[in-house]
């Protein structure tokens, strides 16, 4: 519980937060700026847990571990998505969304 | 009690043969090939010459008791139910040891003379590898001790006789051949296995000796009629004549003999005179007792009138032939009916004289008819044809071969003392006490045969010298010695009192010649051979001009009767061409077009919808949140 700071304003930034990594997923096509907005999105997930877990059931612990957990696959998943981008980007050199677009009909 | 476990070795010696030949045949060399054949047969002609040697002298002769049926061997191999297992092993009764004999001599000569017949040959191996399993498979139909076996050599035989027909597998008509034979006998042999079926099922059993047994399943019931006034049991005989028939060439189901000749000639002489073909013989004469008894020997009048039909259309198509080797398959096939035909008239009364004559005619037949083959492969072997309109005068070029097909001529025609004079008038004999106009077609065919053989005699060995391209001149000994062999057994094997040995109750039974009849049966061969010499001895006009003058007629019988063509007909005009077009027509029209359908429509579907797949994430990222959304929207506003 932060003094002063209510769990509508920390949702209110929770749901921009998400939107914004919406609206960057749907609209970017640099897959790294895909993979920023992707990051917006776990984290905006991840503070909506932590907040809920903090103002609403202060005795449990389960949206503190979901929470950190997230932060463990986002970092995982990082490096994953790097991976494929940089090995995307020798294939093909770019990084660019609309390019791949192999797997299609 | 003399041990006859050996009779084993005799149908397995021939398989080892042909394991041995078959699996080695590329590398083997020909030579070696022939000796291995040779070699088995002989030691299984030994065995078999042994073993009916102690079998019929075990009673030291005289005795008036019957031969026993003996079942050395037997052992179950698949055990369909409890109370119908389906056995292998060995029977042996005077049947099955005459016919022993038979088939082990016969194809003794026929491996022998196949050394020099075949010399040369391509595939020379593979040759003496099918001849080798003919006889394995053939040795094991005769001893086979329940019906099942039978079958499933019987079809055996049918393969081996498949293969050998069409060894000279790069000629058409020889591939042709043997889809014929096959074919034909194949739908007989379906009757034959629905018949098996039938009687198996309501007998409960395959063995034969349970199917005869007067006390038998079969035998001790009343069977009620069931159908077109018959009992099941004799429509069940009745298909399993027809899988006979087919082996046999009977009429209706004969076709196939005839174009079987495209094998080569020992084959012929081997298969399609001796063994495989008198198989439906065999068959009626094994299930005797159950044709004899069940529904009063229905069954058998229709094997005598088979028979009776088959022995005079054949000698009738015989007479008008213009290939040595299709004038010795209608021969076979008309003294193939002739056995019939004394297996049908032979119902009990008279010590069923027509069985032991039947097989005597068998036995009789088997050498003498292999023997005018084996002749008739000389003759091919010296000319390279087998058209007879170029044959001519060949009596001084090959004194052998003229010597050895004159006895088998007389023999088949009926002329003493050679064998077939014997056997053919028990036929006559046991014809007369049955019915008339059996006895008359048989009687009559007797002096057709002897017109047809003599015509084939005179046109080969009398008549004109033709231009040979080369002086024909004859085989080596291994060609000359089958066929001084089988000459000797045609002049001795008229004497052996055969009824003694085989007969339709298994007690010696004891023939007396009738010479009334037996004077006019002779009579009426000397008038075939009288005007076959008159009309052929030398080339005259005279005999193309009867041809001409009988028109029609004449074309009728050329043309086989039509039988050929009728088949035709059926096959493609109404199977084909009619019943087949129709279900053609549905297969494609309405099977394939509702699958044509299903398919096209599919195919329209998705090419319609497939590019929501753009490959784009983000186009997949935007219909997931779109999604989301609308659930989201869904959930909120149904509460």
């Amino acid at each position: 519980m932060i003094e002063g700071v209510s769990i509508q304003e920390i949702m209110a930034v929770s749901v921009i937060l998400f939107f914004i990594g919406v609206y960057g997923f749907l609209t970017r096509r640099n897959l790294i700026s895909i993979l920023i907005s992707l990051d917006l999105l776990l984290n905006a997930v991840a503070l909506n847990m932590a907040a809920i877990n903090r103002y609403l059931h202060p005795d449990n612990f389960q949206g503190h571990f979901f929470a950190v957990f997230i932060i463990a696959v986002a970092a995982a998943e990082v490096a994953v998505a790097i991976a494929i981008i940089v090995d995307l980007y020798r294939l093909i050199h770019s990084v660019d969304v609309e390019e791949v677009d192999k797997l299609k009909y | 009690m003399t041990n006859f476990d050996y009779a084993l070795w005799i149908p397995l010696l021939p398989f080892l043969s042909f394991l041995i030949l078959g699996l080695s045949a590329n590398k083997i060399k020909a030579r070696a090939a022939g000796l291995t054949g040779v070699l088995s047969l002989v030691l299984a002609t030994a065995l078999s010459l042994l073993l009916a040697w102690s079998y019929f002298g075990a009673h030291g002769g005289g005795h008036e008791q019957a031969y026993a049926a003996l079942q050395p061997l037997k052992w179950v191999w698949l055990r369909f139910t409890d109370t119908l297992p389906f056995e292998m092993g060995i029977l042996l009764d005077p049947l099955s040891v005459m016919m022993l004999v038979v088939v082990t001599l016969v194809s003794l000569m026929v491996h022998i003379y196949s050394l020099g017949y075949m010399k040369g040959e391509r595939g020379f191996a593979r040759y003496y590898a099918f001849l080798s399993l003919f006889t394995f498979a053939m040795l094991g139909l005769v001893l086979a001790n329940n019906i099942f076996q039978t079958y499933f050599f019987w079809e055996l035989v049918g393969v081996s006789s498949f293969l050998l027909i069409g060894f000279y597998y790069d000629r058409p008509s020889a591939v042709a051949a043997a889809k014929k034979a096959f074919i034909v006998t194949r739908f007989a042999d379906l009757g034959f296995l629905i018949g098996i079926l039938i009687l198996s099922y309501y007998a409960g059993t395959f063995d034969f000796a349970q199917l005869n047994a007067p006390d038998g399943p079969v035998l001790s019931k009343d069977w009620a009629p069931v159908f077109g006034g018959h009992s099941l049991m004799f429509w069940a005989l009745l298909l399993i004549f027809m899988g006979a028939a087919g082996k046999s060439a009977m009429f209706p189901l004969h076709i196939w003999l005839p174009d079987a000749m495209e094998g080569p000639t020992p084959v012929s002489a081997l298969i399609h005179a001796a063994t495989m073909v008198v198989a439906g013989v065999y068959l009626v004469a094994r299930l005797f007792p159950v044709y004899e008894l069940v529904d009063y020997g229905a069954a058998l009048q229709v094997v005598a009138w088979v028979g009776a039909i088959s022995a005079l259309l054949a000698a009738i198509m015989a007479m008008v032939q213009m290939d040595i080797k299709r004038v010795l398959a209608y021969s076979t096939m008309s003294q193939i009916g002739y056995m019939m035909l004394a297996l049908g008239v032979s119902d009990g009364g008279a010590d069923a004289l027509g069985y032991t004559a039947s097989l005597f005619h068998l036995f009789t037949h088997a050498f003498f008819k292999s023997l005018l083959f084996l002749g008739a492969g000389m003759i091919i072997h010296a000319l390279h044809t087998n058209d007879l309109r170029e044959m001519g005068n060949l009596r001084k070029h090959l004194p052998w071969t003229h010597w050895t097909f004159l006895i088998a001529c007389l023999a088949i025609s009926g002329i003493p003392p050679f064998s077939g004079f014997f056997s053919k008038d028990e036929i006559l004999a046991a014809a007369r006490e049955n019915h008339f106009w059996i006895f008359a077609i048989g009687y009559f065919v007797a002096g057709l045969t002897a017109f047809y053989m003599f015509r084939l005699y005179f046109t080969i060995f009398w008549g004109r010298e033709r231009q040979y391209s080369h002086k024909p001149h004859e085989g080596g000994w291994n060609m000359k010695l089958p066929l001084a062999f089988l000459a000797l057994i045609t002049l001795v094997a008229g004497f052996i009192p055969f009824g003694e040995f085989v007969s339709a109750d298994g007690l010696p039974h004891h023939s007396a010649l009738d010479w009334k009849l037996a004077g006019s049966s002779i009579g009426i061969a000397l008038i075939g051979i009288l005007a076959a010499m008159y009309l052929y001895s030398e080339y005259k006009q005279l005999p193309s001009q009867i041809a001409r003058s009988l028109g029609p007629l004449y074309r009728l019988v050329e043309r086989k009767f039509y039988i050929d063509d009728i088949y035709a007909f059926v096959a493609k005009r109404i199977m084909i061409d009619t019943i087949g077009a129709g279900v053609a027509w549905f297969d494609r029209h309405i099977v394939d077009g509702t699958m044509n359908l299903i398919g096209r429509t599919t195919l329209r579907l998705s090419s319609a919808i497939k590019g929501v797949q753009s490959g784009q994430v983000q186009h997949y990222a935007l219909a997931f949140l779109g999604g989301a959304l609308a659930l989201a929207v869904f959930f909120f506003f149904r509460s």
